[in-house]
């Protein structure tokens, strides 16, 4: 298969504080640490920020050399964010290569942007690390339920997200075998220009669409013969609701930001 | 008994983007009566309108003229209408495209959610219904993990967590290996005899037709046959018109009635065949030889190789997690001119090996040889055209805006003049019965069969010496299926191409393959010729391989003492043996 393996943010079975609360606590308060990680400046406030987020990947329960693994691929590209900043910040040189200026600001600035996007990303794949993608879809409908008034579909929002996510792994498998037919018919997706290969993912990609609606139309006829009609009346197996938990985690979110910020507010 | 389903001279047409033929009737007049706890067989060619019937049956399509009532229902009845779908439920044919969930309770879940139903009852009903189709302890499993067979079970779970009484199946079997088939099968079995719930199973599989308490036969929109099976094979003649075959069994007692054997009731599988033939057969006298030990090793004299496969490892996902031998050490050679058969399960190494022939796959280790050209490194051109490799299910590959510009497809790549194209293009589809009238017609517009048949002419026109087609019958009806291995035929005697075939249909590989190979869990267990390979019953057994139904009936009556001298792997050959025999004992007697 053409479909490396991706780890980062995969769900990972686990019945851990994170696993347990409700899907919709976890989206904000991670939306809200996401935030926070923007706002912090100073060394303290950095070290309490990653202590923080190293304790809940302490909590979920995740092997860290698993999460060291997911987040191998991203470094580089993290690095090279973070590397640029250094050039383009002023201040004290610390040494000079030609016409380029290494400052020390510059190092440090490097420095806490890839702590920050490091952060970022354990804090975001926690969440889908932590929570099925059934559950989670659940929980932004709900989320998303009070923005109804104003026109926003949430159930079809979330009915179309867990429909993407349950045939993902279907259309790849198909787009797979549609190549290695088409190579077989003397295609070349490997050589040759950029245009010429751009040129060269048609025969795949008519198949694909093709297969792809003829697919959308079943699964239609499939779910109408199952009686779906919307989300109108609709339970659910595993109704999702709001446990002693939430309060709990909301209370140390809370605590902690006060703690992270309280030098701010007496200094 | 109460009346399930009821149809009164039931109508439905649809359009087309067909020019020529805008409208075209589906359905043309059908009445029927199915009573509860019934189990009913849809039998028809692809396209004489029983996935429309099924569509009907729940109110996906409405009659345009005549009534159709579910249980007391009358299907046009809007505000009923999720009554009579959660009364009959519907189990299409593709397997992947009717799960909608990403695990499989949340799946089974659906149908009692869009219900209304509270989430204690839910769970107790996921539970029931994973348990009743043998699916439990699979609960949270994400649905692209699972197989064929057990995917189809789980939507048929998903119907049963609704509480149906009825479950109509639209040939929900025909992408299954014969595994698949067999656990739909037994499911569907236990449901109908337990539960008592109707079944009404649309299919072209003669032999699960069998089974069942009724028959219907569709023939272009009508039910031109209803009876119980035993009556439905009797009418063998029509049955074979209507583009069906009647089971392998059946067929020899017919042959044997024509040619002069006195058989009155045809029988319909392998115990009924030995009681009617229990009068024409003599016990044999002590001990005698084994059947299958007496066979010669066949009258096989090719061997010019052309493959050559040496060592052969492949291993999927090299140093990852997921990392499986997919091919185990493979020693094999082709011979010009042959037919090879390879059979094995479902993930056995089948397709993988044969992707190894044209360089679509890599080998891990070891080395592949065709024609005396080395299949790896860049430049594969020569090699694909030297090897043409037809996929399972070829017609989902088509793209082009027009039949001929996409079996050129391949053609253009190569560099060959305009006009030498064009002979050689008229040249394949004169060889697959393709009409030249379809050349300018847009792919998507053909039938199922025709669409498979500009598939592999696609293929074919690039004049491969080895051609290999994985699953070439899938999917299509018993008509269609013959028509296919008709043209591999020719072009094996015609042209001398090469043939390797991938199947699970037993009495196809026996019926046109010079030598079979055996492939199980990545390895090649033996690879000898058809008579020889299927010899090793109980070998193949291990590996969870059939053999054909008609060898299989030879070494049932060896087994039961009658004096059967040699094995047969087809109805021809066993037609033959058996007049042979049964004349000479007559000629003893008198």
């Amino acid at each position: 298969m053409m479909i490396g393996n991706i780890t980062l943010g995969q769900y990972i079975p686990g019945n851990s504080i994170l696993h347990r609360i409700d899907p919709r606590t976890k989206i904000f308060w991670t939306a809200l640490l996401m935030v926070v990680t923007f706002l912090i400046s100073t060394w303290a406030e950095y070290v309490m920020m990653g202590a923080f987020v190293l304790m809940l990947l302490l909590v979920s329960g995740v092997p860290i050399k698993q999460s060291i693994k997911g987040i191998k691929p991203l470094l580089f590209i993290l690095a090279i964010t973070a590397i640029l900043n250094i050039f383009f910040t002023g201040g004290t040189p610390v040494f000079e290569i030609g016409p380029v200026k290494v400052t020390y600001e510059g190092i440090i600035a490097a420095v806490k942007l890839f702590l920050r996007l490091v952060m970022l990303v354990i804090t975001a794949s926690l969440v889908t690390i932590t929570t099925t993608p059934m559950t989670m879809t659940d929980g932004i409908e709900k989320l998303l339920k009070p923005f109804e008034k104003i026109g926003v579909p949430s159930h079809e929002i979330a009915m179309m997200m867990s429909i993407a996510l349950r045939f993902i792994p279907t259309l790849l498998d198909e787009t797979d075998r549609i190549m290695k037919a088409q190579a077989s018919r003397g295609a070349n997706f490997d050589t040759g220009s950029i245009f010429s290969r751009i040129k060269s993912f048609i025969p795949v990609l008519v198949p694909l669409f093709v297969s792809a609606f003829k697919r959308a139309d079943e699964l239609a006829e499939a779910m109408e013969s199952r009686c779906y009609r919307g989300g109108k009346g609709r339970t659910r197996l595993k109704e999702i609701h709001y446990t002693r938990l939430d309060l709990f985690v909301s209370m140390v979110g809370i605590a902690f930001i006060g703690v992270l910020f309280s030098g701010r507010i007496f200094l | 008994m109460n009346e399930m389903i009821k149809t009164d001279d039931v109508y439905y047409e649809y359009f087309t983007q067909n020019v020529d033929d805008i409208v075209v009737q589906a359905v043309k007049g059908v009445s029927m009566s199915i009573r509860q706890g019934q189990f009913v067989v849809v039998l028809g060619r692809n396209g004489s309108g029983k996935s429309t019937l099924a569509r009907l049956l729940n109110g996906l399509l409405i009659p345009r003229k005549g009534t159709v009532i579910i249980n007391g229902i009358h299907t046009h009845n809007d505000e009923l209408i999720w009554e009579v779908r959660k009364t009959l439920g519907l189990v299409l044919q593709n397997p992947d495209n009717q799960i909608v969930a990403t695990t499989v309770e949340e799946d089974v879940a659906f149908g009692p959610e869009n219900l209304g139903i509270s989430p204690a009852e839910i769970r107790i009903r996921v539970d029931e219904s994973l348990r009743m189709v043998d699916m439990e302890g699979y609960s949270e499993y994400s649905p692209h993990m699972l197989s064929g067979g057990q995917k189809q079970r789980i939507a048929i779970a998903g119907i049963l967590a609704m509480k149906p009484k009825c479950i109509v199946l639209d040939e929900a079997t025909s992408m299954l290996d014969p595994r698949g088939r067999k656990e739909v099968m037994d499911v569907l079995k236990k449901l109908n005899q337990e539960k008592g719930i109707t079944i009404v199973l649309i299919t072209h599989h003669m032999e699960e037709a069998v089974e069942a308490d009724q028959v219907m036969v569709m023939e272009d929109g009508r039910l031109s046959l209803t009876g119980t099976p035993r009556q439905i094979f009797e009418n063998v003649e029509q049955i074979r018109r209507a583009g069906l075959d009647i089971p392998k069994i059946t067929a020899l007692a017919y042959n044997l009635k024509k040619s002069g054997v006195k058989i009155d009731r045809l029988p319909l599988n392998s115990e009924e065949m030995i009681k009617t033939l229990k009068g024409f057969l003599k016990r044999k006298n002590g001990e005698s030889p084994n059947l299958f030990s007496q066979l010669s090793s066949g009258k096989y004299e090719k061997n010019e190789p052309i493959i050559k496969v040496q060592n052969l490892s492949h291993i999927y996902m090299q140093g990852s997690a997921f990392e499986k031998a997919a091919l185990d050490n493979i020693n094999l050679t082709v011979n010009k001119g042959e037919i090879l058969g390879i059979i094995g399960q479902t993930g056995s190494g089948k397709s993988t090996l044969v992707q190894h022939f044209n360089g679509i796959l890599k080998a891990t280790s070891g080395t592949v040889e065709v024609d005396g050209l080395k299949a790896e490194g860049k430049d594969l051109k020569e090699l694909r055209q030297k090897v043409g490799l037809i996929f399972q299910y070829p017609e989902h590959q088509l793209f082009e805006e027009t039949v001929y510009k996409d079996i050129i497809f391949g053609l253009t790549r190569m560099g060959i003049p305009a006009e030498e194209m064009k002979a050689k293009v008229f040249h394949t589809i004169d060889l697959l019965g393709i009409s030249p009238e379809l050349l300018d017609k847009s792919p998507f517009e053909l039938s199922g069969g025709q669409k498979r048949r500009v598939a592999i002419a696609g293929v074919l026109v690039m004049e491969p010496m080895v051609l290999i087609l994985d699953e070439p019958t899938a999917g299509l009806d018993p008509q269609g299926s013959i028509e296919v291995f008709k043209i591999l035929s020719r072009l094996n005697k015609q042209e001398g191409t090469t043939i390797i075939i991938i199947s699970h249909n037993m009495d196809d590989i026996a019926a046109y393959c010079d030598r079979v190979a055996v492939m199980n869990n990545g390895r090649l267990v033996f690879c000898d010729t058809a008579p020889n390979v299927f010899s090793r019953y109980e070998e193949l057994r291990s590996y969870n391989l059939d053999i054909p139904k008609i060898t299989d009936l030879f070494r049932k009556l060896h087994e039961s003492g009658y004096n059967i001298s040699q094995p047969v792997l087809t109805v021809d050959e066993a037609q033959k043996s058996l007049l042979d025999i049964i004349n000479a004992n007559q000629g003893g007697v008198e």
